[in-house]
């Protein structure tokens, strides 16, 4: 475990630069921490962190200047390795048919920097979807296949954060390049910097940065460990598959579709949702093109098939997404859907939270076992 | 293209706005006009040719006797007919009239109130006649007005998604005005096509689309009250250029009746 000052962390982001990597990483805009392109730590909400509750999101000011004093916003990383429009493909008409050309994925290699351990794990389940089915995703491959992942460990949660329940975090806990914790003592500020990869390795020797004592390397896990106790959130997960399996026709699922407004928000924010449409879009000089978008179980076009829309009902998406997170992703992907980063509870506009909604499932399942 | 469909555009209660889109589309508006024949655009061109027409863009609502009848003569030279906007698609901001007395209107806005012949309610197109096509928005984005004319001269399906505004704003990595800053937003209640134009810069939706596939006023409305707006503010925000339209109509009057429930 090696030692980064605070005042030397734009070194380890110079040094990224040099090597070739593009840094995106989280920054203040429009009463938010988002994630776009950094240059340097002047750019990063030094000093900000984020209350976060049912349908609601704040920033405010810390009384520290921690680099890293916030948890999850409405970016998820999903944006740069499965970006939400993509052409592709275009067409062009030629004097015997049309010629049919794909788009080159743009080439950047990038550097995420902050990557909580939650995101981590979105990230791998993203992969085994993308990469490891029937279908291979070459775009999103050769995105994936160009990152370096800079990974934080969190030092404090958030009021939906239950990423402890899910067993995704706040440790990271492999599927980066270098791993950060960033401590704050009442004197000192720094982190400790660990490597996941070769490619991490190399950048931590051109640091060339100290040891990590004894002691330091103590603070930091109690700084993991503050996080663990903090959890504004927790998800019983225990039984829960054989437990959603049972109550699929349960009076439940009306109760939460009043209230859901199928507007889709939880879907677009989750950073393992991967849904995907495709458009066709025709130009008045002949060209064509097949747009992908991301698209949302919440919509009704989703379950279109001949005849109409298979999940009219907002009850039935809700069923569908719910379960799909929780149940259904352990028997087509090998684990769950959900990591416990809470952006589905937060940026609901009305604040419906998944924790709760499977409390209340396990609580009727329960009812009606007695009765 | 030998046989350009003829394109006719007709206006009634409205303000020009959408149609003047068509004109709007700048670069693309020449190709537009090599592609279809412009033969009845009262506001394009002097040309005015007689029916039938393939293609009937309608703008604007049935505000007059007269108006009732003329649309169904632009039905019947109509091969297919294509609303244009929020006053043809759900009756405008000029449906306010059909939640007051019609003469208490007239009296206050003219100056000789009996020179002017209307009727009581301003309707949407599609409550005379059969409509083939309602393109949403106050105005029509011009990028869907497009969207709409290819995909009829390609026979395809327009891509004109009735999904909430959040789509759109999620995709472009907009923050929610609504959980970040507590701002009031019809966003999650109203239809795709404008952009996310609003919330883009950090205001509130304003319905402009009106409402979205499964819009569910009611609920929002809950979540609305819980960010401090009054019945009467909620039943104005719905109330505006698509209060006539079935979701939002419903909840205008479900706060009102609560408003007066609550003696304010």
């Amino acid at each position: 475990m090696k030692r980064l000052g605070r005042a030397e962390f734009d070194r380890l982001l110079n040094a990224l630069t040099e090597v070739g990597y593009e840094l995106i990483g989280p920054v203040m805009r429009d009463g938010a921490i988002l994630y776009d392109s950094i240059a340097g730590v002047r750019d990063l909400p030094v000093g900000w962190t984020d209350a976060q509750e049912a349908g609601q999101y704040r920033i405010q000011r810390r009384d520290d200047q921690a680099l890293f004093g916030y948890v999850v916003g409405p970016h998820s990383w999903k944006r740069f390795l499965f970006p939400p429009n993509q052409t592709v493909f275009s067409a062009r008409r030629t004097d015997d048919g049309f010629v049919l050309e794909t788009p080159p994925v743009d080439g950047v290699r990038r550097a995420l920097i902050g990557v909580r351990a939650c995101e981590l794990e979105a990230i791998r389940i993203q992969d085994r979807v993308f990469l490891e089915g029937p279908y291979l995703d070459t775009a999103y491959q050769q995105r994936r296949a160009m990152l370096f992942v800079v990974a934080v460990n969190c030092g404090q949660a958030g009021g939906t954060c239950f990423c402890a329940s899910m067993k995704t975090g706040p440790k990271a806990h492999g599927g980066y390049d270098l791993a950060l914790t960033e401590v704050l003592d009442a004197d000192e500020h720094y982190f400790t910097v660990d490597a996941g990869s070769p490619a991490g390795k190399e950048v931590l020797d051109r640091l060339d940065l100290p040891e990590a004592s004894g002691a330091e390397c103590d603070a930091a896990a109690a700084a993991v460990a503050r996080a663990e106790s903090q959890m504004g959130r927790s998800l019983d997960t225990d039984g829960l598959k054989p437990l959603l399996d049972r109550v699929l026709d349960g009076r439940h699922w009306e109760a939460v579709g009043q209230r859901c407004l199928s507007c889709a928000n939880c879907t677009l924010v989750c950073p393992t949702c991967f849904c995907s449409t495709v458009e066709d879009i025709t130009e008045l000089d002949g060209g064509a093109r097949r747009e992908r978008r991301w698209d949302s179980c919440f919509d009704g076009e989703f379950s279109y098939v001949a005849g109409g829309s298979i999940r009219q009902s907002t009850a039935s998406r809700y069923r569908q997404w719910l379960t799909h997170k929780l149940s259904s992703w352990h028997d087509q992907f090998g684990s769950s859907g959900c990591v416990g980063c809470g952006r589905c509870i937060t940026w609901c506009p009305v604040g419906i939270d998944i924790t709760q909604e499977a409390a209340a499932l396990r609580v009727a399942d329960a009812a009606e076992h007695d009765g | 293209m030998p046989d350009r469909p003829k394109l006719a555009v007709w206006k009634f209660a409205s303000c020009d706005g959408c149609q003047l889109s068509l004109l709007d589309c700048e670069d693309q508006l020449l190709a537009v006009a090599d592609a279809v024949e412009i033969a009845y655009f009262p506001e394009a061109t002097r040309v005015m040719q007689p029916g039938p027409y393939d293609v009937s863009l309608v703008e604007g609502s049935i505000t007059t006797a007269e108006d009732a009848e003329r649309i169904q003569r632009v039905r019947s030279e109509s091969r297919v007919l294509i609303t244009l906007g929020a006053c043809a698609t759900a009756g405008g901001i000029q449906s306010l009239r059909n939640h007051a007395e019609i003469a208490d209107y007239v009296r206050l806005v003219y100056a000789r109130p009996e020179y002017i012949e209307t009727l009581s309610t301003s309707t949407p197109i599609t409550d005379h006649v059969k409509v083939d096509f309602e393109l949403r928005g106050c105005p029509i984005d011009k990028g869907q007005l497009l969207e709409v004319l290819i995909a009829h001269l390609h026979r395809r399906r327009p891509n004109t998604p009735n999904h909430s505004v959040c789509q759109t704003c999620k995709r472009a990595g907009h923050v929610c005005v609504m959980v970040a800053h507590g701002t009031p937003c019809l966003g999650p209640v109203t239809h795709a096509g404008c952009g996310a134009l609003c919330p883009g810069y950090n205001r509130g939706c304003y319905g402009c689309f009106g409402p979205a596939d499964r819009a569910k006023p009611a609920a929002l409305s809950t979540r609305l009250r819980e960010l401090g707006m009054s019945d009467p503010e909620l039943v104005r925000l719905y109330r505006s250029f698509n209060g006539q339209a079935e979701e939002f109509r419903v909840e205008s009057e479900a706060r009102e009746v609560q408003s007066g429930a609550q003696g304010n």
